[in-house]
């Protein structure tokens, strides 16, 4: 039952290598198909431009981009399967050498999450935005492309070239509805965090590469940095990489440039975008930083993701717009794969490859799982939006009446993103837990108390999911309609049904399938942290550690289900007619009783909106528990005074410790230096010869020392 | 592991278990009434009313959703799954391999969320209010827990319960400081969790007050039935794990073995009739808190967690 790949690893290994030559044919052919999409996405744009009906437009892009996606699945698929395919060089090359692509296990894993994600969002494009303006449809397939680009990159330069092309045409995405102030506003953030990540990322592969300028990773493989080299890299790309990825303290932006584009990109953002980012992370940091690197190589990213993860947390218990709670989700979830990976790479220093690639698997298979989840989320809220006319939590209420298919499949996205068993997020997060259980081993005393602390911190915030996910759901879908437009809400059958379905059937597979996932991903864990868990992923059971501790989904499915029909025919026994709670024709219905609040009155027909539960109430007993030291977040209650006529006020909120603690004294700095440098205006022009002279003579200094140093 | 004995184990492990719930909260319930100086009802009486409630049909408020309906069904599920992983009088039961602490928690959470759904369901007042008390004192609630379940897994290598039960039945652990500490945690969570004193007041009938009660407010016939016996089963469940863990005294071995299963079941009757005994004795001295202070009280939980596996640390280096 539990070898579910018999052999040892040196059999295994020589397998793998047959298969990788038998497959290497049909893996070229892979490739070629690949690239070939590729090209036809970056195609697609002249669709919007052509002389096309703007409903045939439409058609051809979002169908070209499902087309994309479900190839871009199946050959991440067969990759997966077969081994992976070596670098080829693509048709173009840089002034300074060839440009490579290559699919190994650890890009066809996140090529596979970008094509379910992408291939769910097309669906959902293909039934709602017919009507979509060109500047939307040319940016949508780029976007797709870079982000495939980004993941099969094999050199430098190819990957800065497709992770700007991610940034930038998803600019375009979240900037396509400019009309109104707040898109413009979290459009321009968005662009400054891109530029950031951009500022970041080509000087960390520059260092990466070395003075030689090898590009290729194949080079930077062979000459991993060192010392105060590596450190610098290290900051680099987790500023870099985390910017895009929404780490703490760099997440200002998602919150607001998720909402901000229409919901099929909002899902592919945050399912693949983010995804996109963690891979640049791992691929830098991970497999090209070298296997060699010391114990607070990980450090960064652990403690980055534990606060992450609950600042999200925290922050989707309190909003109160749709999509910004899930993209606040989203930031804890990203946190979460952080700290994945950043085990990962610790316990790989501390010469646990065990653990390592059990923290490995965790957060592939984490982030798998979310990417599926998120999507079915920001779909579903993307079906609210358009039928029931509002993303606002207070606004909306009572559509699992008018909107059953989507509540359903919401339901079950909202149990996964709440880390409920069995489904996919609880198989992801147990191992996560685990991985974290077993940090202690690493024998020093300062890493135990801070894996002690994050332990703590990731627990909190799988509890405070929870919370959001039942607060979201519950303002959404559950009690009465909060306004007329809300109680006329409908859902559309068709492909906006499908691409609900889709995920939703994925997420409970995913959720009793984590033993061959990991298996699958097995070679993708071996990148990462130089073993895979091989004998400990079964069909049926995850077995960590020395196997003491076990997780068995499908026999967890099983009890529960037993459960459930147990009793449910103990209360057949002592009730007949209990068959109605399954068929809902209960004929005893009245009014709610509400602690026998009386009826309201005949201009209400959904009672009155202010006796329910609203998205500031059900929020109040985290804000105030935890709100206020987190996310200085404030209650002030403004009475009248007594024969006044004036009402009583409630006023509550919070703000984000990244805007007042890093980006207003960023913008200040910004302004700072503006002032100095206008001062350059007024040189002479003895003094504008020399500027230059000096930075010359800099730079060489630079580069003789470089050279001599490195 | 001999099969026939795992899955009689099992059997006898549910019998036990489904006729202790009922009896537990009646028991505590008998037990304060005598310590307040009343008669108090019967111990049958949580029994006779859940059987009494199954018969009657329930009213639903005109807008309640599948939810309401699905929802007493899930969470009953819930906690009997739960239940069916922690072992009583022996180990080795045919679930053993199943049953990990943190799979307990995610099922306990499943419970909660149905619960806290189900209170929002209908839209009124006092549904909100107690989904969102509950679900934020979980929030403080499930870090101790895993706290615990560190200090469990650093002394035991395993989150498994089957394991933990064995090492602390072995008494190679020992009398640990990081023990106690959990101990305490462990309990402290177990009051939130069930909603018990200081932190809720299962008597009450004050809204404002309520945390657990205000969710079922609207639920009634059989729907109530169940929800009733959820909550028995969950307060059964960890009383269990609190005597199966720190108290493993008597616990039959895995294997065929009568005699054990005997001392064992004794055992675990006695075991549970001190912890009923206690948790009366405790409601009954303690007063309920006011809802904000409840966070004191976890993040006290929290920080004996914390200590506890600080404490594991440093002396595991010293040794």
């Amino acid at each position: 039952m539990d070898g579910f790949q018999p052999g040892g690893p040196f059999c295994r290994a020589a397998v793998a290598r047959k298969l990788v030559r038998r497959g290497n044919a049909i893996l070229c052919a892979v490739l070629t198909a690949l690239l070939l999409t590729l090209l036809g996405l970056l195609l697609l744009p002249l669709a919007a431009a052509a002389p096309l009906a703007r409903g045939v437009a439409a058609a051809v892009v979002h169908g070209g981009s499902l087309a994309a996606s479900v190839a871009f699945a199946g050959v991440a698929l067969a990759a997966l399967l077969t081994g992976g395919a070596l670098p080829q060089p693509l048709p173009l090359a840089a002034p300074f050498g060839p440009m490579l692509v290559a699919l190994d296990a650890l890009s066809a894993w996140f090529l596979l999450l970008l094509g379910l994600a992408g291939a769910c969002s097309a669906l959902f494009a293909l039934a709602h935005e017919s009507q979509a303006p060109p500047r939307l449809l040319a940016a949508y397939p780029l976007f797709l492309g870079g982000m495939a680009l980004t993941l099969v990159a094999a050199d430098g330069l190819t990957l800065i070239l497709g992770f700007e092309a991610m940034s930038l045409a998803s600019w375009a995405l979240v900037a396509a509805d400019h009309a109104k102030p707040e898109n413009r506003r979290a459009a321009r953030l968005y662009l400054v965090f891109a530029a950031l990540a951009a500022a970041c990322l080509i000087p960390a592969i520059g260092l990466l590469a070395g003075a030689a300028g090898e590009l290729g990773f194949e080079a930077i493989r062979q000459h991993p940095p060192r010392g105060w080299l590596a450190a610098l890299i290290l900051a680099l790309v987790v500023a870099g990489a985390g910017a895009k990825a929404g780490l703490v303290p760099l997440h200002a932006w998602l919150p607001l440039a998720h909402p901000a584009a229409p919901s099929h990109v909002s899902a592919l953002m945050s399912a693949a975008m983010t995804k996109v980012a963690l891979y640049v992370a791992a691929r830098l940091l991970l497999d090209l930083g070298g296997p060699a690197q010391p114990l607070w190589w990980g450090v960064p990213l652990v403690v980055l993701g534990a606060a992450s993860a609950v600042l999200g947390a925290l922050r989707a218990n309190l909003e109160e717009e749709g999509k910004t709670l899930l993209a606040c989700s989203t930031i804890e979830n990203v946190g979460l794969v952080a700290i994945g990976l950043g085990l990962a790479a610790c316990f790989r220093a501390a010469d646990l490859a065990p653990l390592a690639a059990l923290a490995a698997g965790a957060a592939l298979l984490h982030a798998l799982n979310h990417a599926v989840f998120k999507t079915l989320l920001f779909l579903g809220m993307g079906e609210v939006a358009h039928g029931a006319a509002s993303r606002h939590l207070d606004r909306l209420g009572g559509l699992i009446h008018a909107m059953p298919w989507t509540a359903a499949c919401v339901l079950l996205g909202a149990a996964a993103a709440a880390s409920l068993p069995p489904l996919s997020g609880f198989a992801s997060e147990w191992l996560l837990l685990q991985a974290l259980l077993a940090a202690w081993r690493v024998g020093d005393l300062m890493f135990q108390l801070l894996i002690l602390a994050v332990a703590a911190l990731a627990a909190l915030a799988a509890a405070l999911a929870a919370s959001a996910m039942v607060r979201f759901f519950g303002l959404v879908f559950l009690g009465r309609p909060r306004t007329p437009r809300a109680a006329g809400a409908e859902e559309l059958p068709g492909a906006a049904r499908l691409s609900l379905l889709l995920p939703a059937g994925l997420t409970v597979l995913l959720g009793l399938i984590p033993g061959p996932m990991l298996a699958l991903g097995g070679e993708a864990q071996r990148i990462l942290a130089r073993e895979a868990m091989e004998g400990r992923a079964g069909l049926f059971t995850v077995a960590v550690g020395d196997g003491a501790s076990r997780y068995w989904p499908i026999g967890i499915a099983l009890l529960l289900a037993a459960a459930g029909v147990a009793v449910w025919a103990a209360v057949k026994r002592r009730a007949p007619s209990v068959a109605r709670d399954i068929t809902g024709e209960d004929s005893a219905r009245g009014p709610a009783w509400d602690c026998g609040f009386a009826a309201p009155p005949q201009h209400l027909p959904f009672g009155d909106p202010v006796t329910q539960p609203s998205a500031a109430g059900l929020g109040q007993p985290l804000r105030r528990m935890l709100g206020q030291p987190a996310l200085a977040a404030r209650e002030a209650v403004t009475m009248p005074d007594p024969g006044t006529v004036a009402p009583a006020r409630l006023d509550a909120g919070f703000a984000d410790p990244s805007f007042a603690l890093l980006l207003a004294p960023l913008a200040a700095a910004r302004e700072a230096v503006v002032s100095r440098t206008e001062r350059l205006r007024g040189l002479t022009i003895r003094q504008s010869l020399v500027l230059p002279f000096v930075t010359l003579v800099a730079l060489l200094v630079l580069i003789a020392w470089m050279e001599g140093g490195g | 592991m001999n099969p026939i004995a795992a899955v009689f184990t099992q059997l006898v492990h549910l019998a036990l278990v489904l006729a202790a719930a009922p009896l537990v909260v009646g028991g505590i319930r008998w037990l304060k009434a005598r310590m307040m100086g009343r008669v108090g009802a019967h111990p049958l009486q949580p029994w006779r009313d859940i059987l009494k409630l199954l018969k009657k049909r329930p009213v639903l408020a005109e807008n309640a959703s599948w939810i309401s309906r699905a929802a007493p069904y899930a969470a009953a599920a819930a906690a009997l799954a739960a239940l069916a992983l922690v072992p009583s009088f022996a180990r080795g039961m045919a679930f053993a391999p199943l049953a990990d602490l943190v799979l307990i928690a995610g099922l306990l959470a499943l419970g909660r969320v149905a619960l806290a759904l189900a209170g929002l369901d209908v839209g009124t007042a006092f549904g909100g209010l107690g989904a969102a008390r509950e679900m934020s004192f979980a929030a403080l609630a499930e870090p101790a827990l895993l706290l615990v379940a560190l200090t469990f897994a650093i002394l035991a290598g395993s989150t498994g319960l089957e394991a933990i039960a064995a090492t602390f039945q072995d008494g190679a652990v020992g009398l640990r400081v990081s023990l106690v500490l959990a101990l305490i945690a462990l309990c402290a969570v177990a009051v939130a969790e069930n909603a018990r004193i200081p932190v809720d007041n299962p008597a009450t009938h004050l809204e404002l007050t309520m945390v657990h009660e205000a969710m079922i407010l609207e639920a009634s016939g059989r729907h109530l039935a169940l929800w009733e016996a959820a909550a028995a089963l969950r307060l059964t469940l960890w009383l269990a794990l609190i005597a199966a863990v720190f108290f493993p005294v008597a616990t039959a071995p895995a294997g065929f073995a009568p005699l054990g299963w005997i001392t064992g079941l004794f055992a675990w009757v006695a075991k549970m009739a001190l912890l009923c005994l206690a948790l009366a004795a405790f409601e009954s001295a303690i007063a309920k808190m006011r809802v904000f202070r409840v966070p004191e009280f976890l993040g006290v939980a929290l920080l004996l967690g914390l200590l506890g596996g600080i404490l594991l640390f440093v002396s595991t280096r010293l040794a």
